[in-house]
């Protein structure tokens, strides 16, 4: 019961369903403060549901969602900037939002842009004039500049390639070990989740529960590339955890 | 401070000189007017220094601005009511889907019924009053600012309202900073198109309904057969209507849409 307390985000009996479909039942999970957790399964599951619940987004229909952080962020797939505001009042919208000077909100979003590595001289650009890799960098700045102790990610990094995907990856380990968030990370791509996270959870398939969890040895960013992947395939070869992991049902999108 | 000063004066001087394409736009209408003229006759069709000379020698005299001026203040008038209602039953509409479906035939019977008709109603209702030219100035003007905020509403992107409720934003911080910077953008071209149309209905109506302004001198110039003058009424009518939209619809609508500005490729901004 201790731990439950301690924990900053506390999913308990969560079930949900859309025009009468159930996609979610009787999920359970806690995150600890600081820990970084990766929600994978198959693409279909409802784990974008899920995010979307325990962020506030969506109400569940059934079951509870406890909060214990002081303020919380979300990175979406798509970058859902403004298209009509620059990258620096993008990353100021948060702010914005809370009701803070435009002085104090411009030197914040500056900050965050610098945290991000996202360069000055494009903070008076706007979306459409940023690639792809930038929107994204600009949606993570946006997601700091409230100073957040707890971070939801959902598949921030699947619309990039795979190098830009790898510099995304180490920018949210580097920030999460900076500012000490605890996060939920939800990815379809193993290898990400093994690389960022300190436990990945498995749901299972049909959004019955969660299927199981593996605790990953080592703290995220020290891990050693030989390592993760050698991880990856003993989940992938050995594990019945992840079996239905790569399993694609086109016809359920959640 | 001083590089938005500058970025702003760049602005304007673009602005301005897109006002040399636009007049070589009105210069052509002129030559095919010029043509038209040397075919058929001044008495038909008088040529265009002549009917400038026309507007030029009424608007040296100083009741032709008031007359102006009257046209005006009613269509500006009916313009700012119809903006208002437009704008308002539109966001209404717009966010509640039970209301767009019950106003969406009646904004169909609104721009059905043809401006004509209407004038006559009011004729009835009001007598030859303001009344009657403002009213069918709404009519005619409302349904079209109704039409686009209705579709700017429909048409945003509920990602985006995902993700400042994901910030924590209540719905009405929604409304400010997305749904109606969203629906500025559907606002304008919609206000430019209802003001022509407020122009040209206020005329109209003042003409049938025999209540000065504009259009009650067209109906004088086309009792005295004087087509000079009717053509200079009508330009300054367009003059008045050109003056109004270049002058505070487009800067307003420009400072919107700077953004789509700097999406486009450098090569095709002007």
């Amino acid at each position: 019961m201790g731990r439950q307390e301690m924990s900053v985000l506390s999913l308990s009996g969560i079930g949900h369903a859309y025009f009468g479909r159930t996609v979610l039942d009787r999920i359970d999970l806690d995150v600890q403060p600081g820990e970084m957790v990766a929600l994978v399964g198959p693409s279909g599951c409802g784990k974008s549901t899920l995010i979307h619940l325990a962020a506030g987004i969506v109400e569940p229909l059934r079951g509870t969602v406890a909060m214990a952080c002081r303020r919380h962020a979300m990175v979406f797939q798509e970058s859902r900037l403004l298209p009509w505001a620059t990258a620096r009042d993008n990353i100021a919208y948060p702010l914005r939002l809370a009701g803070i000077r435009a002085g104090e909100r411009r030197a914040r979003a500056e900050a965050a842009a610098r945290r991000v590595a996202f360069d000055a001289v494009d903070l008076d650009k706007y979306p459409a004039e940023l690639s792809g890799g930038m929107r994204q960098r600009v949606a993570i700045a946006r997601a700091l500049v409230v100073d957040p102790d707890f971070m939801f990610f959902d598949e921030p990094f699947t619309a990039l390639d795979a190098a830009l995907k790898r510099r995304m990856q180490d920018l949210v380990i580097e920030a999460a070990r900076s500012a000490h968030f605890a996060a939920l990370f939800v990815t379809h791509d193993l290898m990400e989740a093994v690389r960022i996270a300190h436990r990945i959870v498995v749901l299972d398939s049909a959004g019955k529960g969660i299927a199981g969890q593996r605790m990953l040895p080592g703290e995220p960013g020290t891990r050693e590339d030989s390592d993760v992947f050698a991880a990856v395939q003993a989940f992938l070869k050995r594990d019945p955890l992840f079996r239905h992991i790569h399993d694609v049902d086109e016809r359920r999108v959640a | 401070m001083f590089e938005a000063a500058l970025s702003r004066l760049g602005r304007m001087g673009s602005f301005l000189w897109a006002g040399w394409s636009g007049l070589a736009g009105l210069a052509l209408l002129a030559a095919l007017w010029q043509a038209g003229h040397e075919a058929y006759g001044a008495f038909i069709l008088p040529s265009p220094l002549e009917t400038l000379a026309a507007g030029a020698a009424i608007l040296s005299d100083g009741r032709a601005w008031g007359v102006a001026m009257l046209t005006c203040i009613r269509a500006v008038e009916g313009f700012a009511v119809s903006a208002l209602a437009g704008a308002v039953s539109g966001l209404a509409a717009g966010y509640f889907p039970a209301t767009m479906r019950l106003a969406r035939p009646l904004v169909t019977v609104l721009l059905g019924v043809p401006p004509i008709a209407w004038i006559v109603l009011a004729m009835i209702w009001f007598g030859s009053t303001d009344g009657t030219v403002v009213v069918t100035v709404v009519v005619a003007a409302a349904p079209l600012v109704f039409v686009g905020v209705a579709e700017g509403v429909m048409t945003r992107d509920r990602g985006l309202d995902d993700m400042a409720r994901a910030f924590g934003a209540g719905p009405v911080q929604r409304l400010i900073t997305l749904g109606l910077r969203h629906v500025a953008a559907h606002l304008f071209p919609a206000l430019a198109v209802a003001l022509g149309m407020a122009f040209k209905v206020a005329v109209m109506a003042e003409l049938l309904a025999n209540v000065g302004g504009i259009g009650g001198e067209l109906a004088r110039s086309r009792a005295n057969l004087d087509v000079a003058a009717a053509l200079a009424w009508v330009t300054i009518a367009v003059a008045a209507l050109i003056l109004v939209e270049y002058g505070v619809v487009h800067p307003v609508r420009s400072e919107f849409e700077r953004w789509r500005t700097a999406a486009r490729p450098w090569g095709v901004r002007r």
